[in-house]
């Protein structure tokens, strides 16, 4: 703390290449904390399935694999499994490709149940079960496209009619809430029957089934013996927990966490050359005062602390800045994102202690070279240079 | 007989450029004694500067002795150097050496970030030795706001902060008109006479020389001394 007024000041020496250097820090930790956060809900984290209350049955090879409807019962028939349902993933979007959100056509009778943080009035829920085209909306989602009950929403999808179109129209029955912490309501629910009836290839398929667990059952048990039922069937299935299902929708995208870790890679080596490049020029610069420093006494090792300092310094404050803008990006965005996955978004507690571990590897790698040249200064020579 | 505050024996100091050896000091003799203010003259490459590098451990003499204070300041560690020179030596260079990004009182203050003072002890100690060389009331300004003598007295501000017995000077007045340089000479007499600072003056101009007590010349890297007149 004694020097901290002498590092501040030289690091401040030449105030815009600081603040350009300081830019680039802050926007390789920005990208590091959404980038890491978006890695860790795609790929990472949530209830293990020791402790899961519900379970996702999906088709072994992928998501994008279809499991019979004939499954349900065969599911429902599994000891320990309490309620099952099933959801397609419709894929559609609403008058522009850019508005995207989760659509569902589901079993108004069982699906609910499974999910009774979702909330709807009951006469809403009736007219759900007797509107052959009804949909339900999620409260966010109705507020964001200005939905109401009695509007007619036509959704244009990759499922084809049988009469060849693509547009699918809905009548808006119901407004559901979500009423789980942090949990989403933006979905679009409508019915599967009338979807399966109505489109042209797949019939009879299902995405995905979900299913609750009956009171004490072992969710290892029950997914194990739901997989081994299905064990050298056409269709072979993977049963996980509904963290893990999210993610596999994700990495139909690719491998998230290969191309989040490239791209890290790749900014934090800039980083390095950057913040590297800026020490070694201030070195450079003051090659005289350094000398002056051994001079008056300081030793060798403070020399090389005090660059190494300036460097951590330099990082540190566009690292934190990085931090807080990304947390109040991600804050901003998780909302969205749990619409689309199902899995919100946060500077975890993990990815903090990374980043700051990152941040002070990163000023001791672009600080050392400088510093260690500094440290090695002969008085004598440096004074005649400076 | 006066007390010597430093001892030089049989001092040589050689260097290797490219293949050749050159010898800067050869077989040096020289005592000062505490409270002189002695001139070192002699033509360019005489070893002046690197003479005064041996006295304030800037430098190892190849072989010989250099005892300042009582200190072997040839047989010590670069640490050892490092930590003598904090307490004991102040240096003036021509061209001042300030930090450009302190103020003339963060720079005044800096040879105390090494003692254990306290941030206000530090303020309060700069500001006396501000105060000495005339500079009370630029204290906040930085070194490019000064002109080439202030700069000087926050260089000997900075020299005098920690209250070295003895003060090295290379051509102090070097970068200055006459008349600032013989103001900046004045203080240096001063220092002498009132604060007791025993001075070692490295110079070209024989009128500041006129300023010490005595003048050395130094030649072929050997002394040869004269009376002052």
């Amino acid at each position: 703390m004694r020097y901290f007024g002498l590092i501040w000041r030289s690091a401040w020496r030449k105030k815009i290449r600081t603040l350009l250097t300081i830019l680039s820090v802050f926007v390789a930790f920005l990208l590091f904390f959404l980038l890491n956060a978006i890695g860790q809900a795609m790929t990472g984290g949530g209830a293990t399935i020791e402790s899961a209350s519900r379970l996702v049955v999906i088709h072994k090879v992928s998501l994008i694999n279809p499991l019979p409807i004939s499954y349900l019962n065969k599911i429902a028939a599994v000891p320990g499994v309490d309620r099952v349902s099933h959801a397609t993933w419709f894929g559609g979007y609403y008058q522009d490709p850019k508005q995207q959100f989760g659509q569902f056509p589901i079993d108004p009778d069982e699906y609910l149940p499974i999910y009774p943080e979702l909330e709807i009035p009951e006469e809403q829920l009736e007219a759900f079960r007797t509107t052959r085209t009804g949909a339900i909306v999620g409260a966010s989602l109705a507020e964001t496209y200005g939905f109401e009950i009695g509007d007619r929403v036509p959704l244009h999808a990759m499922w084809p009619q049988q009469d060849g179109s693509e547009t699918w129209e809905f009548d808006i029955v119901g407004i559901m809430t979500n009423t789980s912490k942090g949990g989403s309501d933006a979905m679009f629910l409508f019915r599967y029957d009338y979807f399966d009836e109505a489109r042209l290839w797949s019939k009879g398929n299902v995405g995905w089934y979900v299913l609750t667990l009956s009171p004490g059952a072992n969710p290892v048990e029950v997914a194990n013996a739901i997989d081994a039922q299905f064990a050298n069937s056409p269709a072979e299935t993977k049963t996980s927990t509904e963290d893990a299902f999210a993610r596999s929708f994700m990495e139909q995208m690719g491998n998230i966490a290969l191309i989040v870790q490239l791209i890290l890679g790749a900014v934090f080596f800039t980083l390095l050359l950057v913040t590297g490049n800026t020490m070694a020029q201030s070195v450079r610069e003051r090659i005289g005062e350094l000398a002056v420093l051994k001079t008056l006494g300081f030793r060798d090792q403070a020399v090389l602390g005090i660059v190494l300092a300036e460097s951590i310094l330099i990082i540190v404050i566009g690292g934190m800045f990085g931090l807080l803008a990304g947390a109040g990006l991600l804050a901003a965005v998780s909302d969205t994102f749990s619409a689309m996955i199902g899995v919100g978004l946060s500077v975890s507690s993990q990815s903090l202690v990374l980043g700051i571990a990152i941040m002070l590897v990163a000023g001791i790698l672009s600080g050392i070279f400088p510093a260690l040249q500094a440290m090695r200064l002969t008085i004598v020579d440096a004074l005649a240079r400076g | 007989m006066s007390e010597i505050l430093a001892e030089l024996r049989g001092v040589s100091r050689s260097y290797q450029k490219g293949k050749e050896k050159v010898e800067v000091l050869h077989e040096l003799d020289m005592d000062i004694p505490v409270g002189d203010f002695v001139a070192i003259m002699g033509p360019s490459g005489s070893g002046k500067t690197t003479l005064l590098n041996m006295l304030g451990g800037l430098d190892r003499p190849t072989s010989g002795t250099v005892k300042v204070g009582g200190a072997e300041l040839s047989s010590m560690s670069n640490n050892q150097l490092s930590n003598w020179r904090s307490t004991h030596v102040g240096f003036v260079f021509q061209f001042y050496n300030l930090l450009p990004v302190l103020t003339a009182q963060k720079n005044v203050e800096l040879p105390l970030l090494l003692t254990n003072f306290s941030a206000k002890e530090r303020a309060e100690r700069a500001a006396i030795a501000l105060d000495i060389v005339g500079l009370a009331d630029r204290a906040r300004h930085r070194p490019a706001e000064l002109s080439g003598g202030q700069e000087q007295r926050v260089a000997i501000a900075r020299a005098i902060v920690s209250d070295p017995t003895l003060l090295l000077c290379d051509e102090p007045t070097g970068d200055l008109d006459r008349e600032t340089a013989d103001e900046i000479l004045k203080l240096l007499q001063v220092l002498n006479s009132e604060h007791g600072k025993t001075i070692v003056m490295v110079t070209h101009d024989a009128q500041a020389a006129e300023y010490a007590k005595r003048t050395l010349h130094v030649d072929k890297g050997q002394l040869e001394s004269r009376a002052a007149a």
